[in-house]
């Protein structure tokens, strides 16, 4: 598929990154040379050095016939111009990133419509909610939730005295036969595995539970993983995703501290948000200020500041002060990889996340036959795959079990969704036309529902 | 450096190589020369066996390969490919000695042509073949073969490009190399084939068509005859003419012709110098030896094949223009010089990155005059970075090191008769740097290399391996810097 990028800077080498992997032909258009020959070098991609909205440009590119048009610059009024220009001249679909706060709902919807964007992406936004989610069920290094919100996928490292050191799944299901779950995925060290009921745990894997929403809770009681619920943040940093992440939590009625150095931005903060959140002006870095918020007594603490070295130290700092959970923003691949080895579980960056999206987004489009994709996300440091399935009628392996079915070695159908009914599903289940199905798949690109058949 | 990878790669061409071998063997059955056809093949063997054996051993632990691997890889290829290359020459007994083996095998695989082949008429047809197969095989790149080919394409297989095909500018046409590569091989083989089908209707024989094909393809210049393309008709000396003129053209510009864009084709200024040189020398030329051939049909397609095969570094001859006047063979050597287009099978120094120097010695020479003026250089319409510009000066500054250096090595040599020995010399040198093949004095289109010593054949076989891949891969994997972990 044809997909043109603007803007390449930290966002959008993520989305070029992820989309090349996904071999689709990309051109990358941004305005500085150094960039644009950085990407040159990195990817396997055809680079343009000018204006994304230049109209000169964008027909020397041919976008007239690229199916995706991507504007991520960190203009947003650029952004939308150039979705403008390449819509006009015949791009299929477009995605712009907006982001300012100051867009709200109303706003954004208008200019949605009227440049006939195909999406609005904000790094921020879908970052500040991906954190949300953790925090709601803190013992989760990450929790991604499927349409319907009745599935949930949980990321769960088994710590030190874990109860589930050493036993089987076959084990583990008989014991908890009471609940409905399904361990999907488990990471041990650089490799990632979709288990057999054989597999033995241990200590230090990080597993990837599919659960219906409502009993996920209850599962991590009774595995002896949960910890107790969130009620007060520090978050360090006021960036963005401070915000929209501060928000989000005073409506569900958790008390929030923020941290900021510059005291020009700690005024805009406290004039955008409302008054129940402590806006603080101090040094995030300085372990006295910490204290002297009380970092001993605080259930979670959020690092987000832009530079990430500083985010996984005070994380670090946190940590040895028995904070219960910790978040932290980390961009870079090779820093989180380390940080985590260091045993930091919980790491954010709104750029895969947002890659993600593209990236699930691109496959949609590519995909007509049998199903539709619905949700796309990476899980283990993006080793596997979590795909959502929406069942279309003409889909050929209706009403077979599951166990009849011919599936490829790694793949897993992880959950079904008829109704309202989240089903976890066994070996007799079967899939039917309007369901929405879980996939997880590990070192396959699953394209369509059709693809998980061996053949 | 990534060790592993690199030498996985060259493996992986050696494969590739054992199967091109095969299709000289087929040649070498048919015509019932089953003990050439059975050197050809123990070499496919020999190649596969080596090629398997280092994808085998060095399984890369990761598959990063930065611009270092990338032209130390291109060097290492391709010289394995030529030590490989010879063995058919020496196992059949054709070209008994090695050296010599491997000095007409880099000679074909750099598309140079020069051979110190004294007899052409008496080889076999099956390692004629193989000797004008290899140009062909050169010309486009081995490696960009093997990215074509491979299957797999990784997102850094650009550096692989980058150093081997020619020219200051190396883009793509496609976002993603291997594309790019099919590409190139396509248009390469499909004017190829219509080379065939042309020499074929002036009633040239298959075997021999293929041969003059591939020798003009690859801008190599490789022959089945002594006296060159000389005794053919008038005819099929035009159609080489003309095709070696398209093989110097940028392979770019005919992807453009393939979208439709022939505006874009036409406003190519590479294209217009690369056209207005040929034509201006032709006609130099034209006048200068009228009177020796004394009708117009004549001196124009005589001087014209020369210039065309001159400039894109081919090397077939229509006449022994050894013998012509000083002007004319002065012209000669400056088109020698010149070369064909970037992106291009030909070889030399490139119109476009003279292009380049000229102008930007231009706007220094302003900058003299009024200190203040501020200029950039332009190249079909765009601004080039400073990197390009400096790269095409240091390019300029190493040729001509490497000229001198190689120039005075040859010196040396005694085999020249020493009334001719620096004419001959300075061409030799001039010929094997830019891949063209015959020069002038001792070494003239109607002679050979041959009166070298074996020092100097292995000195030359570098040099025309420098050529071909425009020195710095080969230079780079020669300097311990590059091996030295500091």
């Amino acid at each position: 598929m044809k997909i043109i990028v603007v803007g390449c800077g930290k966002i959008g080498k993520t989305i070029i990154e992820s989309l090349v992997k996904e071999r689709h032909e990309v051109f990358a258009v941004d305005s500085n040379p150094d960039v644009v020959e950085e990407i040159r070098n990195l990817y396997d991609v055809i680079c343009l050095c000018g204006n994304g909205t230049e109209y000169e440009n964008l027909k020397s590119l041919g976008v007239d016939k690229a199916e995706l048009f991507i504007a991520v610059t960190p203009s947003d009024e650029l952004n939308m111009l150039a979705c403008f220009a390449a819509k006009r001249m015949g791009a299929h679909y477009t995605v712009a990133r907006i982001r300012n706060l100051e867009n709200n709902d109303a706003s954004l919807d208008f200019f949605k419509e009227q440049l006939e964007l195909s999406m609005a992406i904000n790094p921020e936004r879908l970052a500040a909610e991906a954190i949300y989610q953790i925090l709601k069920l803190p013992s989760a290094t990450k929790v991604e939730t499927f349409a319907g919100k009745e599935i949930a996928i949980i990321e769960v490292l088994l710590s030190e005295s874990s109860a589930l050191d050493g036993i089987s799944l076959m084990e583990l299901k008989k014991r908890h036969h009471k609940e409905n779950f399904l361990i999907a995925t488990v990471q041990r060290g650089e490799e990632v595995f979709i288990p057999k009921g054989n597999f033995q745990l241990k200590t230090g894997d990080k597993i990837g539970i599919v659960i219906s929403k409502r009993e996920a809770q209850r599962l991590l009681n009774a595995f002896g993983e949960a910890q107790k619920s969130v009620k007060d943040v520090i978050i360090v940093g006021a960036g963005t995703t401070s915000t929209y992440l501060a928000k989000m939590l005073t409506s569900s009625r958790q008390a929030v501290r923020l941290i900021e150095c510059d005291q020009k931005r700690c005024e805009e903060v406290c004039e955008l948000l409302p008054d129940n959140i402590t806006v603080i002006h101090g040094d995030g870095m300085s372990q006295e200020l910490l204290m002297e918020e009380g970092i001993l007594n605080t259930d979670a603490f959020v690092a987000l500041t832009d530079r990430e070295e500083d985010n996984i130290l005070i994380s670090f700092y946190a940590m040895s002060q028995e904070v219960p959970k910790v978040i932290c923003r980390a961009e870079r691949d090779e820093i989180s990889s380390i940080a985590e080895k260091l045993g930091l579980a919980c790491m954010i960056s709104p750029r895969k996340i947002a890659a993600d999206v593209i990236v699930k987004y691109a496959r949609a489009l590519e995909n007509s036959l049998g199903s539709q994709i619905e949700t796309l996300y990476s899980l283990m440091n993006g080793m596997a795959e979590a795909l959502e399935f929406k069942v279309l009628s003409d889909f050929e392996y209706t009403n077979i079990p599951l166990k009849q079915m011919k599936l490829h070695e790694n793949v897993l159908v992880a959950g079904i969704t008829r109704g309202r009914k989240a089903i976890i599903p066994t070996g007799d289940d079967v899939i039917l036309p309007g369901d929405d199905v879980v996939i997880v798949a590990e070192g396959k690109r699953i394209l369509s529902l059709s693809d998980i058949i061996a053949r | 450096m990534n060790y592993r990878m690199v030498f996985n790669t060259i493996g992986k061409v050696l494969r590739i190589e054992s199967i091109l071998l095969l299709l000289p063997t087929v040649v070498a059955m048919i015509y019932t020369e089953w003990w050439q056809a059975f050197a050809l093949f123990i070499t496919a063997c020999i190649a596969f066996v080596l090629g398997m054996g280092m994808v085998f051993l060095c399984k890369p632990k990761n598959r990063f390969v930065y611009a270092k691997e990338g032209l130390v890889t291109v060097a290492l290829a391709w010289l394995a490919v030529s030590l490989v290359g010879a063995l058919p020459f020496v196992i059949s007994g054709e070209i008994p000695n090695y050296i010599d083996a491997l000095f007409e095998t880099v000679s074909g695989f750099t598309t140079t042509g020069a051979s110190i082949l004294t007899d052409v008429e008496s080889m076999s047809k099956g390692m004629l073949f193989w000797r004008s197969f290899t140009h062909w095989i050169g010309g486009m790149g081995v490696l960009v073969f093997f990215l074509a080919f491979s299957g797999k394409s990784d997102d850094r297989s650009i550096h692989i490009l980058r150093a081997e095909m020619p020219g200051p500018i190396v883009d793509k046409v496609t976002p993603k190399a291997r594309d790019t590569a099919i590409i190139l091989y396509v248009i390469y083989m499909a004017l190829t084939l219509v080379l065939l089908i042309m020499l074929l209707f002036g009633g040239m024989d298959l075997f021999e068509s293929a041969i003059h094909a591939f020798g003009t393809a690859g801008t190599g210049g490789f022959g089945v005859k002594a006296d060159g393309i000389a005794s053919y008709s008038p005819y099929i000396q035009w159609v080489i003419a003309v095709f070696m003129m398209l093989f110097g053209v940028n392979f770019n510009l005919y992807y453009l012709l393939i979208l439709g864009k022939i505006g874009s084709f036409f406003k190519s200024r590479e294209l217009w110098v690369y056209l207005g040189i040929i034509f201006t020398a032709t006609v130099a030329i034209g006048f200068n030896v009228f009177a020796l051939y004394g009708n117009i049909a004549d001196t124009v397609r005589i001087s014209f094949f020369q210039v065309s095969s001159l400039m894109t570094s081919t090397g077939f001859a229509t006449a022994d223009f050894a013998q012509w006047s000083a002007m004319a063979r002065t012209v000669l050597l400056m088109l020698m010089f010149v070369g064909a287009c970037a992106g291009s099978t030909g070889g030399g120094f490139k119109v476009s990155r003279l292009m380049i120097l000229i102008k930007k010695t231009v706007n220094d020479l302003k900058k003299v005059l009024h200190p203040r003026t501020s200029t950039v250089v332009k190249m079909e319409g765009k601004r080039l970075d400073e990197e390009t510009l400096n790269g095409a000066s240091s390019y300029l500054t190493v040729y001509v090191i490497i000229f001198l250096v190689v120039f005075l090595l040859l010196s040396l040599d005694t085999g020249v008769a020493s009334d001719l020995a620096v004419e001959t010399n300075l061409s030799a040198t001039l010929a094997c740097l830019n891949n063209i093949g015959p020069g002038l004095g001792a070494i003239g289109p109607m002679s050979s290399y041959a009166a070298y010593s074996p020092l100097s054949k292995i000195l030359l076989s570098i040099t025309m391996l420098l050529g071909r891949l425009e020195i710095y891969p080969l230079l780079l994997t020669l300097t311990p810097m590059t091996w030295l972990k500091k």
